[in-house]
């Protein structure tokens, strides 16, 4: 049998930094001002606050459009990657992971500098004559240009995990299916695809838990609030009520946590062991 | 619940440890939470306030900063920190005496208090002049851009009687306001003739669907940059900080409305839980200083309640009419407001950003 010293570490780290804080916040989430056990936090987010109960739904479809436009996006990056040869890979690799060594927010503001009137897009739009002097874009501002933020923010996360699956199905088996007959777009979907599902699950969970949960994003370039942000708002606006916060955030975590069980569900029923 | 103690028992346990090694080098240790862009800090040839108070009395300034008065009063709250010098506004410096938050201070130690202008000593946050000192003050107005504003605006926005300029449907994704719902419903409230320390629910809602009429960029620190880069066409903002970005473009203006605005007022204080409080009290004496004074009013633009440093100050700077208006009675300070009126303004904010598309 393996020794377990080695976690170790890793246990005291998740005791601190992960137990302890989850441990305060449903604490603080079933509790009022005062510290007694409370369900007026969960009652509110589910019957009486129509403004939550509207930001939530409004978070869930964000962030599935986003979810979905990343997978359609990183799913043709990640097969035309795997099929390059070592050296690209690499190469193509590094330009992938090379945002993200930036701070998120940064790259927002880059963005905004992008999208905002008489920005960079605007002067490219009028000088190309789409838009006429003065005219600006109609994207700044938008559920649109938020949904572009996360896609932009979280593909990395779909793409590698993608990737990665598809670089180990051996060129055999392409070569085996078009013996058989099969035509490119039939290997695709009866041969890649089934055999890429772990990475796509796992990029789907990897990139729909952040944009649930993403703030800043919506704020910088929408304009408006998401749930991390009505979160935020919670914990430390003027009178802020650190147990709705943590109320907002269980519930939050509650949904996350189904939608990964879903996934991994749906991994297990599909699952396809590689000879 | 016995297990979630223990957890968090070893969790105050991990801190002590940390901050004992913090607490190894001989020097005295005083921690100082200001407001970002706050202090002078060495640079345009102004003196690096904190280097030189570490130098004359041989300690060493932990400095770090917050981002709004309810951030630092949930810090403080938290008792995870201790703070040996806060900036707090009025309001909050009301709010802090109130939950006894705040340690009276010795101003036996704070010979340099008779310097601050009489007009800015007890004041009605802290009437008896036991826990705070007076740093700075400002107002409130609308920063404008000439550059971006129609003529017809122009003309209105220079004689303007309130703040509604700002919701005109002219400038789209043009306009901010502030990012924190203390400020932006003092707005409201005074476009719609109402005290900003109203706790009236009736005129708190009216605000609210003030501020849902318009889509505003709710904006704080991204100030600085969207103003002189001439994407903003209009806001509103702290006048001392449109000096700064005044420096940047000359095309932008600042006037304050005829209707009032807010005045305000940022407070040395030391915490109860301050770790040295004579050390704080020491820098305090210090930050009032006249040349220390004159240094930060200059830096800052923000304007100086301090006699002593007014003196030494340029003329073109004291005389500034922005910097240093003459006050007016219908401008406000805010007051620490009841419980359930920022319960209220909290949720009402909420619905304010999620409504904002």
């Amino acid at each position: 049998m393996k020794s377990k010293k080695p976690l170790i570490p890793y246990l005291i780290w998740m005791a601190i930094f992960v137990v302890i804080p989850l441990g305060m916040i449903i604490v603080n989430a079933f509790t009022d001002k005062s510290g007694a056990f409370t369900l007026e936090n969960l009652d509110r987010i589910f019957f009486k606050d129509p403004t939550l109960r509207y930001n939530f739904l409004n978070s869930l479809r964000v962030a599935l459009i986003s979810t979905a436009l990343c997978l359609v996006l990183a799913y043709p990056i990640a097969l035309i990657m795997a099929r390059q040869k070592p050296s690209t890979q690499r190469l193509l690799h590094f330009l992938i992971m090379l945002p993200m060594w930036m701070n998120f927010v940064l790259r927002i503001c880059s963005w905004l500098l992008v999208l905002q009137p008489d920005g960079i897009l605007d002067v490219f739009l009028r000088n190309v004559g789409i838009l006429s002097p003065g005219e600006s874009n109609p994207v700044y501002m938008t559920e649109t240009a938020v949904i572009l933020g996360i896609v932009y923010n979280y593909l990395p996360f779909m793409i590698l995990p993608i990737y990665t699956t598809v670089a180990k199905i051996p060129q055999s088996l392409y070569e085996a299916g078009a013996d058989l007959g099969c035509s490119r777009w039939k290997v695709l979907c009866k041969i890649v695809f089934p055999l890429s599902v772990p990475g796509v699950i796992s990029g789907l969970t990897m990139v729909f838990v952040p944009a649930m949960s993403s703030f800043v994003i919506s704020m910088k370039l929408g304009g408006f609030a998401l749930m991390g942000d009505i979160i935020d708002n919670y914990y430390k606006g003027t009178g802020g009520d650190p147990h709705l916060g943590a109320a907002v955030s269980i519930v939050l975590m509650f949904f996350i946590i189904l939608s990964i069980a879903l996934m991994n569900r749906f991994d297990k029923d599909d699952d396809v062991v590689l000879a | 619940m016995k297990k979630l103690i223990s957890l968090a028992l070893a969790f105050a346990m991990m801190i002590s440890v940390v901050s004992l090694f913090s607490a190894c080098s001989q020097k005295e240790t005083l921690v100082v939470c200001n407001w970002g862009e706050y202090i002078s800090d060495g640079e345009d040839g102004y003196m690096d306030v904190v280097a030189e108070f570490e130098k004359k009395y041989n300690c060493k300034v932990e400095y770090v900063v917050a981002e709004t008065n309810e951030t630092l009063y949930s810090l403080m709250k938290s008792g995870s920190v201790a703070y040996d010098v806060v900036f707090p506004s009025d309001y909050m410096v009301e709010k802090m005496i109130r939950e006894d938050m705040l340690s009276e201070i010795d101003f036996e130690n704070i010979p340099n208090y008779q310097n601050i202008l009489p007009a800015f000593k007890g004041q009605a946050y802290d009437p008896d002049e036991k826990y705070s000192v007076p740093y700075f003050w400002g107002t409130v107005g609308i920063v404008y851009n000439e550059k971006l504003l129609s003529e017809k605006d122009l003309k209105a926005v220079e004689n303007a009687e309130d703040f509604e300029i700002l919701w005109s449907k002219d400038y789209p994704n043009r306009i901010m306001m502030f990012n924190n719902p203390r400020d932006a419903f003092g707005v409201a409230l005074k476009t719609l003739g109402y005290s900003q320390n109203t706790t009236d629910e009736k005129e708190i809602r009216a605000a609210a669907d003030k501020l849902k009429s318009q889509k505003f960029l709710y904006y704080m620190d991204e100030f600085f940059t969207a103003m002189p880069n001439d994407s903003l066409a209009l806001g509103v903002y702290y006048a001392g900080d449109y000096l700064t970005v005044a420096a940047e473009n000359e095309n932008l203006k600042f006037v304050i409305p005829k209707c009032g605005t807010n005045i305000f007022n940022d407070a040395m204080c030391v915490p109860k839980n301050a770790k040295n409080k004579s050390l704080a009290e020491k820098f305090i004496n210090f930050m009032l200083e006249p040349e220390v004074g004159r240094d930060n009013a200059e830096y800052l633009g923000y304007s100086s309640p301090n006699a002593a440093a007014l003196e030494l100050m340029e003329e073109d700077v004291k005389n500034d009419p922005i910097a240093y208006p003459e006050r007016q009675d219908s401008w406000e300070a805010f007051r620490d407001l009841p419980d359930e009126t920022n319960a209220l303004m909290r949720d009402l904010w909420a619905e304010i950003l999620t409504e904002n598309k």
